[in-house]
């Protein structure tokens, strides 16, 4: 293990943790770390967030100390893209011309915003926020707008135009579907999250189809509905979900589906090749086993580590509760497990509060829950579907149930 | 400049200095603290920043809200006396020179 080298191509949250991981079980080989930002690895999440705002700072974004990657013996390649890779020779070329030779390859090479593919999509002000660069921007931007919309109502939208209007902008979002959030949330948690939105002052228009992007002299001026409106702009934010970053992979031969094709221990169909993170297509036991890509940090951290230990010499399938959290204005929105295809909702607590779960369970298994502003339960659900507890939506309804203690199996859940 | 010491499970301590209002999560992490994870980033999500405040230490604390009062109890090492989530404890002149030790495992 000491004269192997492992390198991980993208230093976001993925590459990042199996670079950390690899050393903190024990790996002494090479490790090399290679990033296309000019940054050293960073949380993304906040940057929708606090960043906005300023009330994050810059310094608490940063995943590990500059001085760590040298402490720790990881060679840290900013602002390098790889240009090739060959899975023949176990070679990549950087496109500074340099080529590494690798016992064991990463891909954690992420995923990238999708693009409005419309009339006037590349004015000047037209943003799309994922990297901490862009993040800069629309900071910088949104300090002078008046304005702003928001084309698509999904995790990172509704983030930005909540702080929108907390920083007092007039903001609205544009969505093509007739909830929020559709992808990921239930109708019942949608409905509430549009009206605890409308009523802090952020307008949303659902069904709602961007046919074109006004500008006057190269910068946006207003956002043109299929329906004949025209929602004026000074400032748009294009948040329509993203794809995987797979062309490397492509161009190696590799499987793909829905991102890199991986097994249960994250291996592509490569020899000594592995991905995880954003880009990654991985069998999920909390899907049934079906193979399906995620964008979370839970989802970043928990294979990264998980690969490191198979790297390391203790491989096990990959199996992790799938979470997700959002901060909206002064809402915290937690979902734990991974809810698609749910036929039966059961809410415990009092929407009118701000504060309530949604268990949400199909053919009366349940498949997961979402909490607003309810972190405990957030955190009971995520060690009752860790566990083999099954709970049924009749255990949920009952006026005495506690998930606290169904998840602790110490005290059954009375009859 | 407010210091605070982590004491790592290894038996090493490692003491940094930082600025006013920065918090024991935040301290750690650009230290390279690792047994610190905070994946939330310090938004009360997770509770992977637990900590054990040394206990000559523990009345200088703020007050547990309800949030973290709940969160802790779903720590991955057990919760003891001087269990706090470290994104929780801003440093400040009331904090300097606080001690606590890390966890073995915030999962």
């Amino acid at each position: 293990m000491g004269s192997s080298t492992v390198v991980v191509i993208g230093a976001g949250q993925a590459g990042c943790q199996i670079a950390s991981s690899l050393r903190e079980e024990g790996f002494t080989g090479r490790i090399v770390l290679v990033g296309a930002e000019a940054h050293l690895p960073y949380q993304r999440p906040p940057l929708s967030k606090g960043h906005l705002t300023g009330k994050a700072s810059r310094d608490a974004l940063w995943l590990r100390p500059a001085s760590w990657f040298e402490e720790q013996s990881i060679e840290m390649r900013t602002s390098t893209r790889v240009t090739h890779l060959d899975t023949g020779d176990r070679r990549v070329l950087l496109q500074n011309g340099e080529a590494l030779t690798y016992d064991d390859l990463v891909l954690a090479t992420g995923a990238r915003n999708r693009r409005l593919r419309l009339e006037g999509a590349d004015l000047e002000g037209v943003l799309s926020l994922r990297t901490l660069d862009e993040a800069d921007e629309v900071k910088a931007r949104l300090e002078q707008a008046a304005r702003v919309v928001v084309v698509g109502g999904g995790f990172i939208g509704l983030e930005v135009a909540a702080t929108a209007v907390r920083l007092g902008k007039h903001a609205t979002v544009v969505e093509v579907a007739d909830q929020i959030m559709g992808r990921v949330l239930s109708g019942h948690t949608a409905a509430f999250l549009l009206r605890a939105h409308r009523a802090r002052g952020l307008e949303i228009e659902l069904t709602t189809m961007v046919s074109r992007i006004a500008g006057v002299a190269g910068r946006v001026a207003a956002v043109d509905t299929t329906d004949g409106r025209r929602f004026p702009a000074d400032l748009v934010l294009v948040g329509v979900g993203a794809n995987p970053n797979v062309e490397l992979a492509e161009q190696a031969g590799i499987e793909l589906d829905d991102g890199i094709v991986v097994d249960e221990l994250l291996r592509t169909s490569a020899p000594h090749v592995y991905a995880v993170g954003d880009c990654a297509c991985a069998p999920n036991p909390f899907a049934g086993g079906r193979r399906m890509r995620l964008e979370s940090v839970q989802n970043a951290t928990a294979q990264g580590r998980r690969l490191a230990a198979t790297l390391a010499g203790r491989p096990e399938p990959f199996s992790s509760v799938p979470w997700f959290w959002s901060d909206q204005a002064d809402i915290k929105l937690q979902i734990a497990g991974l809810t698609t295809g749910h036929t039966e909702v059961v809410v415990k607590g009092d929407a009118n509060s701000e504060r309530f779960s949604a268990y949400c369970f199909s053919q009366k298994r349940l498949l997961g829950v979402e909490s607003v502003n309810r972190p405990a339960d957030h955190m009971a659900a995520r060690r009752l579907l860790s566990g083999s507890t099954s709970l049924s939506p009749q255990d949920v309804r009952r006026d005495n149930f506690d998930i606290k203690r169904a998840s602790t199996g110490s005290a059954p859940v009375a009859p | 400049m407010p210091k605070v010491t982590f004491l790592r499970p290894n038996g090493d301590a490692i003491a940094v200095d930082v600025g006013d209002g920065t918090s024991v999560m935040q301290a750690a992490v650009a230290h390279g603290v690792t047994e610190i994870v905070a994946e939330c980033g310090g938004t009360l999500a997770c509770a992977t920043c637990h900590v054990y405040v040394a206990e000559e230490h523990i009345d200088r604390l703020p007050p547990v809200s309800d949030d973290e009062q709940e969160m802790l109890d779903f720590t991955a090492a057990p919760r003891e006396t001087g269990s706090r989530l470290s994104c929780q404890l801003p440093l400040g002149p009331d904090l300097d020179g606080i001690v606590v030790r890390c966890p073995e495992t915030q999962y």
